[in-house]
């Protein structure tokens, strides 16, 4: 793979921060640039990254609103959002204008690093499914509507179905509450359906459904099923 | 011994250094220095000029607040150089008067003010109705005065001045200004230098008064008056020295244990009577009481006579004696005043001489008699004194006439009484015989004077005599009397019928009397009860104004401090709002810590009284009080009650105070508490991880190079592990601060707890890495109303807990299900379990259970934030210790929501 380096651009206002993914990405192979605010983020964008780490909390310019320009400019490139615990709002609504993910500050450079991995997947493959999706146990052909867990046939309901079908197909990035709401019912609907809907697939497809290994929950946010290693 | 007992008394007695720290203590207040003279013209203006002219040049801040010159020229040369006040020009019965300008002159604030006459009687509309009042605010602002008064203005010596120069003088200034003064100055001049003075011209006299003060300024006369200013000066001196000896416990000659005693009644001589034994006292050195005894009498008194003894036992007040009011015990009134005196360690007793007739005396003996024969070493001094030339002092105020309109049905029942009786008494005589019938009659005459008094009963026996004469007594139905003995048993039954009526009638006014005190005792007692029961601020105070408007039949307001100033707090009727110039008279009171308003000195025009509330501890607010329609307020049996009312409702509401102090200062001392734990917390939580980090990172920069590679990945776990620590520290502290702050708002759904469970666990799995973890949940657990984020949290920190104090290998369960209109969580460990006393305190801020010595690292937070999240989610998380093993066991309990419970309930 002589192809060239994935190029990624962190912004974010404190220095330490910017040097630690600096360093971290230059080390598992990314081309890294950098944007203490959102000014120069907005200029940085012209040399097209393939993949935008952004804080929410910059000096000049709100993260969301940063965020919206950055999908007016360039309309397809992945967003991972760095946020904090208990701002589960911003997180949804950075997810709701376009974000890919988020990873919740402090964050392990391994979290990271599988968050972006999943997000630029996903970029790579949004217009070609992957026929069959492996995970740990679980394998589902999306092409014969087959789901297994080991070797067991595991019989689900349309509508668990269509949800494990959009988990699978946005394997390893989070999909919010409403993304789900919209995708599997034409009218309003309230989350408390969705939550039924999880708990019953989580009962077909995961050992200990009370500890799921295979389908997350976001708390707050939403759900993802763990992407193939 | 002998020294032990002379020690005390060289201590200062506290009553002179009380008395020496209010004049000098005070802080702020003014000191008062006050020129006296004999007689107009003697150059009391002069002086104080001269000595305020070398203060100014000693660089005081002198002003002229108010001189008069009267045209002197040589007084008028001194004002040079002096700042003069502008006088307030204030209009009085079409005519412009020009006024002091006190408010001007507090707003000046100098150092020190010229306040000419004292005794000065401000037009009707003014702050005070007298000048002395003005000055007394001068000084409590902390403004020295200087002021200047002739002696027959003063109090005491009124009378004494009458009788002299045979004037008396209306405007008068109370003897305690003069006390109170910091400095006393007489000055003098020969009675003949003064008439000298008088006839070039240099004395201002009024021209309306030229002949009454020709009288007036005559030898004779002036030097009387000048030995009374010398010897009033020389009284006050002798105090100051008196004060001065007591404050530095020399010992000297003062006079001890005298004591004198003043009887007062309704008689208008007895404000002469207070003031002697004022001048008596003053002499003596001796604390004084003016006594009155209420005796059935009183009930009769007209508001005139209630007033004047009201306003006679305030003058004793004000000169500085004590007022007391006893009820009548003994049948005469001289045992009642002897027993008070005996009991009070009286030594002189004053009483008025009889105005009575012999007569009089004969019949009802003379108070002065008895108390003359009885008194044994007590002295008695029989004053004649003599009735103010013109009625009613400056200060009494129109009565509304309570007494009660005549009412003829008495008479009428006692006249039909005596009809039945007569009527009885021809039934009865065939079979008693004529000599017993009287006893019929006389039955109806008790029966009337019991029921109704004196009067009514008089009519029944005047009626029954001639009845009885009429009807019984040969030659019956004539009015003559035949037989001799019939005229004596005709006298002896009138003779009998008055007697027995006027001892009913005696005995029912005093169950009257005793039944009025009785009821006022027992709404005493009511209102205590009531008081005590009540628990807020508001129940006292809306008792407080209900009790004193129903018993008094006044309206009420209640005012208490607020932020500075004071405001309406309570009222009766309720909707009582004060207009502005009450309220600025309510404010007078309460900064002043004195009566205001209506039928006070101070402010008379408001339409309220208002009376300060004052506990031991000071003023807690104002009572303020009304009436519609013109006359005084209160009678003097009503002052009092109003004060027994004002007491216990004062009490009430610094109870009340006393109970908020006591919890703000709980509350203070457990934020005090919970502020130094939480800085131990931080500088030993925070500071802990912290210098793991450091020291880690520190190696690995400076020792890279001599460490292998399993010693890195040792420190960078270490600084990993350490940082997460201090990550859930700081979590901890922003969710408590939240919870405090009130900033947890549940975003409340549907959730399961299975799923929570699930997340909470995985966000533990590194802390609980050591344990076994097992998880039973019931399958068909309901859905619960959680905050999800917040609920996780919960979870995470009792499994944050259980897995710092359960031992590595040990088993952690989380198990849930439905207890009826409960979804129920426990979560169980093996850490030995929680001291039994411990089980509550568990979840304070900042508590941390000891094992022995050892105190387990952590913020103390975890489980009261646990406790704060769960409350906020209408749930309830309890801790136990477990019955089948050595551990802890959190109990949380979330109610099933209403619908879900419902939908079950109906499937």
């Amino acid at each position: 793979m002589s192809a060239a380096p994935i190029r990624i651009l962190v912004v974010d206002d404190e220095p330490p921060i910017r040097k630690l993914l600096r360093m971290g990405l230059t080390a598992h192979g990314y081309e890294v640039l950098d944007a203490p605010n959102g000014k120069i983020a907005l200029e940085l964008l012209a040399k097209k990254p393939n993949l935008v780490i952004l804080d929410l909390g910059l000096p000049d310019i709100d993260g969301l609103e940063l965020l919206r320009r950055i999908r007016l400019q360039q309309e397809n490139v992945p967003v991972v959002v760095l946020s904090s615990r208990g701002d589960e709002a911003g997180k949804v609504a950075a997810l709701d204008l376009g974000a890919d993910d988020y990873v919740t500050k402090p964050f392990g450079m391994d979290e990271l690093l599988a968050r972006m991995r999943a997000a630029l997947r996903h970029q790579l493959q949004v217009h070609g499914e992957r026929p069959v999706f492996h995970v740990g146990s679980l394998t589902v052909d999306l092409v014969r509507r087959i789901v297994k867990v080991g070797d067991k046939d595991v019989k689900l309901s349309p509508k668990e179905y269509d949800l494990l079908r959009l988990l699978v197909q946005h394997a390893g990035k989070v999909l919010t509450h409403k993304f789900l709401l919209q995708a599997l019912w034409d009218e309003p609907t309230d989350t408390q359906y969705l939550r039924v809907y999880v708990r019953q697939l989580r009962r077909k497809i995961e050992t200990y459904p009370e500890r799921p290994q295979y389908l997350m929950t976001e708390t707050g946010v939403g759900y993802r099923l763990r992407a193939p290693v | 011994m002998a020294d032990e007992r002379r020690e005390p008394a060289e201590r200062p007695s506290p009553e002179a250094l009380l008395a020496e720290a209010r004049r000098e203590g005070q802080g702020r207040a003014g000191r008062l220095k006050i020129f006296v003279g004999a007689a107009p013209g003697v150059g009391k203006t002069y002086e104080m000029l001269q000595a305020a002219r070398a203060k100014l040049k000693e660089g005081v801040d002198v002003v002229v607040g108010v001189v008069e010159t009267h045209g002197r020229k040589e007084t008028e040369a001194l004002l040079d150089g002096f700042e003069v006040l502008p006088r307030k020009p204030t209009v009085y019965v079409n005519r412009i008067l020009n006024e002091f300008d006190i408010d001007a002159a507090l707003e000046r604030h100098p150092g020190l003010i010229l306040v000419d006459e004292l005794a000065h009687t401000n037009i009707p509309g003014s702050r005070h109705p007298k000048r002395y009042l003005d000055v007394e605010e001068l000084l409590n602002a902390g403004i020295d005065v200087y002021t200047t008064v002739n002696i027959q203005h003063i109090e005491s010596l009124n009378d004494v001045v009458a009788q002299i120069t045979r004037v008396r003088v209306r405007e008068i200034v109370p003897d305690s200004v003069l006390d109170k003064a910091d400095a006393v100055e007489l000055v003098d001049l020969t009675p003949d230098d003064l008439i000298q003075r008088l006839k070039e011209g240099k004395v201002y006299v009024p021209k309306q008064a030229e002949r009454a003060l020709k009288h007036y300024f005559s030898p004779a006369n002036l030097t009387a008056l000048r030995e009374l200013a010398l010897r009033r000066t020389a009284e006050r001196v002798d105090e100051q020295l008196l004060e001065h000896m007591q404050a530095r416990a020399i010992s000297g000659p003062w006079a001890a244990g005298e004591r004198i005693l003043v009887c007062v009644n309704e008689d208008p001589r007895s404000a002469a009577l207070v003031r002697y034994a004022r001048r008596l006292a003053d002499r003596l050195h001796a604390p004084w009481i003016a006594l009155c005894v209420e005796t059935t009498r009183n009930l009769h008194f007209s508001e005139d006579e209630r007033d004047r003894i009201a306003e006679t036992l305030r003058l004793a007040a004000r000169l500085g004696g004590e007022a007391t009011t006893v009820p009548a015990k003994a049948r005469r009134l001289a045992d009642d005043v002897i027993e008070f005196a005996r009991k009070h360690n009286v030594t002189h007793i004053i009483i008025g001489k009889s105005t009575r007739s012999r007569w009089f005396e004969i019949l009802h003996g003379s108070v002065v008699h008895d108390l003359v024969r009885r008194t044994g070493n007590i002295g008695v001094h029989v004053v004649a004194g003599e009735a103010p030339a013109e009625e009613a002092p400056a200060s009494a105020v129109v009565a509304t006439d309570a007494s009660q309109p005549f009412d003829l049905v008495p008479y009428i029942v006692a006249l039909l009484a005596v009809a039945a009786a007569l009527g009885v008494s021809i039934l009865v005589r065939p079979l008693f015989g004529v000599e017993n019938v009287d006893l019929v009659l006389l039955t109806a005459i008790v029966g009337v004077a019991v029921r109704y008094g004196l009067w009514p009963s008089l009519l029944a026996s005047v009626a029954a005599s001639l009845c009885y004469n009429f009807f019984f007594l040969p030659p019956v139905y004539t009015f003559t009397i035949a037989d001799p003995t019939n005229i004596a048993a005709f006298a002896l039954f009138t003779i009998v019928a008055i007697v027995v009526s006027n001892l009913a009638a005696r005995g029912r006014m005093h169950t009257v009397t005793a039944h009025e005190r009785v009821r006022s005792v027992e709404s005493l007692y009511a209102f205590s009860r009531k008081l005590a029961g009540a628990g807020t601020l508001d129940d006292v105070l809306w008792a407080t104004a209900y009790q004193i408007a129903s018993m008094l039949k006044v309206r009420v307001v209640l005012l208490l401090s607020e932020s500075g100033s004071i405001g309406v707090k309570a009222g009766y009727p309720p909707e009582d709002d004060l207009d502005e110039a009450d309220l600025a008279a309510a404010k007078w009171a309460w900064e002043k810590d004195r009566p205001a308003g209506r039928d006070s000195d101070a402010l008379p025009g408001a339409k309220w009284l208002f009376l300060p509330l004052r506990t031991g501890r000071g003023a807690i607010g104002i009572l303020g009080i009304s009436r519609d329609g013109p006359g005084a307020l209160l009678r003097v049996e009503q002052r009092r009650l109003l004060d027994a009312l004002m007491d216990q409702g004062a009490l009430a509401i610094e109870r009340v105070h006393l109970v908020e102090d006591i919890d703000r200062v709980k509350r203070t001392a457990e934020t005090d508490r919970l502020r130094s734990a939480l800085l131990t917390s931080i500088s030993h939580d925070l500071k802990t991880p912290l210098a793991a980090i450091l020291g880690s990172a520190g190696a690995m920069k400076d020792l890279s190079k001599s460490l292998d590679e399993a010693a890195k990945t040792d420190l960078l776990a270490n600084i990993i592990d350490e940082s997460e620590r201090l990550n859930r520290f700081i979590a901890n502290l922003l969710d408590m601060t939240k919870l405090e702050s009130g900033a947890v708002v549940p975003n409340a759904a549907l959730h399961d707890i299975y799923e929570i469970v699930g997340t909470a666990l995985q966000r533990a799995s590194k802390i609980l890495a050591k344990h076994r973890v097992e998880v039973e949940i019931n399958s068909d657990l309901p859905m619960v109303m959680l905050d999800a984020v917040l609920f996780e949290q919960v979870l995470f920190n009792v499994l944050d807990n259980a897995a710092k104090y359960a031992p590595p290998n040990t088993t952690v369960r989380i198990q849930s299900w439905r207890d009826n209109d409960k979804v129920r969580l426990d979560i169980l460990d093996e850490g030995g379990g929680i001291p039994a006393g411990d089980l509550e305190r568990i979840f304070d801020k900042f508590y941390r259970a000891r094992k022995g010595d050892q105190v387990r690292a952590g913020t103390g937070l975890g489980l009261a934030i646990s406790r704060g999240f769960v409350e906020a989610l209408h749930g309830t998380i309890t801790a136990a210790n477990r019955p089948d093993l050595a551990g802890a066991v959190f109990t949380i309990s979330l109610p099933v929501p209403g619908n879900a419970a419902r939908r079950e309930a109906a499937a």
